[in-house]
């Protein structure tokens, strides 16, 4: 990894869960987006390493280029520049190993709750029989809340509901790596909590690779091994990680009141406000560099001109 | 859902907001919007209907050309009630001859019978004298049996006919249109091929169609046999050309402006080429799909009258065109009448394909 490490106090380091040999690796990408005059560019040499059963968290602000990453690494936009590997072989397009969460949830407006489920069931396990297929569904769908609202289609959920059928349909895949593009930021505060421990549990049943992309510091130390800033764009980079050295299982409450907890949010939290800061600086700085001189015009005269066609 | 929500759910995917207010009102909520909501989709509009006719009827007393008077609104509706007992009055005369024939057939068999006993007992010539008459009068019977009423379409079988044609061409131009359409929506390559043609042959009017498709129906029929009339085959044939345009260029819109993020789906589950075009770009362009469908039902509906017209198709266009020919008042009157029966019924065919667009618009239903 060649992720600049800030001088900050270090927890002592406990014995960690997650095996260290990296199962995906981020070398050097870049992305950006368009062409001559209007290009955009997003990430600029991201690099970083995550490690098989890790559970790691993405933090940073919006439009920095979150979402982006994680296409990159579901395998739906392919790098301008460097490569991601995943077990030794370079990543090229999608696979059903790495299951993502999209952000909007893109749910099939034509299909219920059952049905966008069972799309996926039905592709990634095609040789099930009929019943086990039908059964999977039910449990995922029973296991997000939703067994009262299967029948119904995406427009007939609120937003919390659409997220809880998005993730249910993405974690009925039994993926590898799990991709979570801000799964929970349409829910209230309550469901929130409440989805964040279901994530946890089928995380430690499973311990599949996870990424999850937040802008919920809590949330990310919460739930993660690991959290990694993004910095803010264009050309967004990686900042340093900060490993969280809580036990698990991790319990939200009790958490309010760990000295380690509050250190690395304020650790974490603090980073993200002077990146944030520099970043204005920075942009500050490069238009006062070119300001745009506006001519110097004075009107002659207001009146109109007359008497000239009589 | 109880049966309000069903009800309002209802009136929306029809496209019938004129229902709603009556709806919420007998399921008592509050009174005072629900008689504006009212006086909006049925006041107002009756209001304005009665000042139509109101202005009908004026002009109708002060236009006058070659002796012949624009038929009022009095009139016309008179003359559509004749219309429509005359088909009557023309069913039961029809159904009493084929009753007859009926009858008539069932006492030839008899007399068949008959002969044929009769022929059993003989022998020698007059068993064969016999059994000849047997086998004649079996003949008979089985023509009277099926026996068809062959009077000239009323006003109500021309209706009929006009709608099964429409729907032919109709039928047709959709089964062409939309394999095409979506060909083109997923292929660049296809598309700016067809599209040269498409922009051409759009533009151009039925009319113009109309010998070409005659002709080639004509060569195409020759032949072998005929299985539908000509002048059908030949209205609906240009119909058909006419309403291709409007579905074939919407579905080429519908799918290839595919949402990304189902296509991303699609992707993530590496659906195979079929799976992704009958599971994800299908559903998905349906809405627009049925947009263009609906505008080629309405272009295809006025275009069959004139084709019908030219045509002589046993339609509305004929009838009218007919009624024009006998120039007088009571044919003017039948006119007027059959403008407005064909106004409602391309009104009636365009809320069957809202209804249907609305059934696939998942979430966004529209009135028009
Ligand atoms: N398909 C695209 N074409 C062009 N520009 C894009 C595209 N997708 C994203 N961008 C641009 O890339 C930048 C990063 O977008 P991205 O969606 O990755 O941000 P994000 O961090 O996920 O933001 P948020 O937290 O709001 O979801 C934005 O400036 C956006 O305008
Ligand atoms: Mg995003």
């Amino acid at each position: 990894m060649s992720i600049a490490v800030l001088d900050r106090p270090r927890p002592k380091v406990a014995v960690r869960a997650a095996s260290p040999e990296p199962l995906i690796s981020i070398r050097g990408v870049s992305k950006g987006y368009g062409i001559g005059m209007t290009r955009n560019e997003v990430l600029s040499n991201i690099n970083l390493n995550l490690r098989k059963g890790e559970f790691l968290a993405i933090v940073g602000f919006s439009g920095s280029g979150k979402t982006t990453l994680t296409k990159l690494l579901a395998g739906l936009e392919t790098p301008d520049s460097g490569e991601i590997v995943m077990d030794n072989k370079v990543i090229t397009g999608p696979s059903q190993e790495r299951g993502i969460v999209f952000q909007n949830y893109s749910l099939l407006p034509w299909l219920t709750v059952r049905g966008n489920i069972a799309l996926s069931v039905d592709r990634v396990f095609r040789h099930w029989t009929r019943a086990e297929r039908r059964d999977h569904v039910e449990k995922f769908v029973e296991m997000v809340g939703l067994s009262h609202a299967v029948h119904r289609r995406p427009h007939e959920l609120s937003g919390g509901m659409r997220q809880r059928v998005s993730l249910a349909r993405t974690l009925a895949m039994k993926p590898n790596v799990l991709l979570l593009d801000e799964p929970l930021s349409a829910l209230d505060a309550l469901t929130r909590s409440v989805m964040q421990e279901e994530i946890l549990k089928i995380w430690e049943e499973e311990r599949q690779t996870c990424l999850l992309i937040t802008n919920d510091v809590d949330e990310a130390i919460l739930l993660a091994d690991r959290i990694v800033p993004l910095n803010p764009g264009p050309k967004a980079s990686l900042g340093p990680a900060f490993t969280v050295d809580l036990e698990r299982p991790r319990d939200k409450t009790a958490l309010n009141h760990n000295e380690n907890f509050k250190g690395l949010r304020n650790a974490v939290t603090n980073y993200l406000v002077a990146v944030r800061q520099k970043s204005r600086d920075d942009e500050a700085m490069s238009s006062e560099a070119s300001p745009i001189e506006l001519p110097d015009l004075q009107p002659r005269s207001l009146r109109l001109p007359r008497g000239r066609a009589g | 859902m109880n049966w309000r929500g069903a009800a309002l759910r209802f009136c929306k995917v029809t496209g019938l907001p004129i229902l709603e207010p009556f709806v919420r009102l007998i399921a008592g909520e509050d009174r005072n919007e629900q008689f504006k909501g009212i006086a909006k989709f049925v006041l107002v509009p009756v209001v304005a209907v009665g000042l139509f006719l109101g202005f009908w009827s004026f002009s109708a007393r002060h236009v006058v050309a070659n002796s012949v008077k624009l038929p009022g609104p009095k009139d016309t509706f008179t003359e559509g009630m004749r219309l429509f007992s005359a088909h009557f009055e023309q069913k039961r005369i029809d159904a009493q001859k084929t009753r007859e024939k009926k009858i008539e057939a069932l006492q030839l068999m008899q007399n068949a019978k008959k002969s044929e006993q009769a022929a059993a007992a003989a022998d020698g010539a007059e068993k064969e004298k016999l059994l000849a008459n047997a086998a004649t009068l079996k003949k008979r019977a089985l023509s009277a049996a099926n026996y068809q009423a062959s009077s000239s379409p009323t006003f109500v079988d021309q209706i009929f006919n006009s709608l099964q044609t429409v729907t032919f061409g109709f039928v047709i131009a959709t089964l062409i249109a939309v394999p095409i359409g979506v060909l083109c929506g997923m292929s660049p390559w296809f598309n700016a091929a067809i599209t040269p043609l498409i922009q051409v042959f759009k533009p151009v009017s039925p009319l113009a169609w109309l010998p070409l498709a005659t002709l080639v129906i004509l060569s195409m029929s020759s032949g072998g046999s005929q299985w539908l009339p000509i002048a059908f085959l030949t209205s609906g044939i240009t119909v058909c050309l006419c309403s291709l345009w409007p579905t074939l260029v919407n579905t080429t819109l519908g799918v290839s402006s595919v949402d990304k993020d189902y296509m991303n789906v699609a992707k993530v589950l590496k659906l195979s080429w079929t799976q992704q075009l009958f599971k994800i770009v299908l559903p998905a362009s349906l809405p627009l799909m049925f947009a263009g469908m609906r505008i080629s039902l309405g272009v295809g509906w006025m275009v069959l009258i004139a084709a019908d017209m030219l045509a002589q198709n046993p339609g509305l266009g004929k009838f009218v065109w007919d009624e024009y020919q006998n120039n007088n008042e009571i044919s003017f009157a039948r006119i007027a009448f059959s403008v407005i029966v064909i106004g409602l019924i391309g009104l009636f065919l365009d809320r069957i394909m809202i209804f249907m667009r609305n059934l696939v618009s998942f979430g966004n239903p529209q009135a028009a």
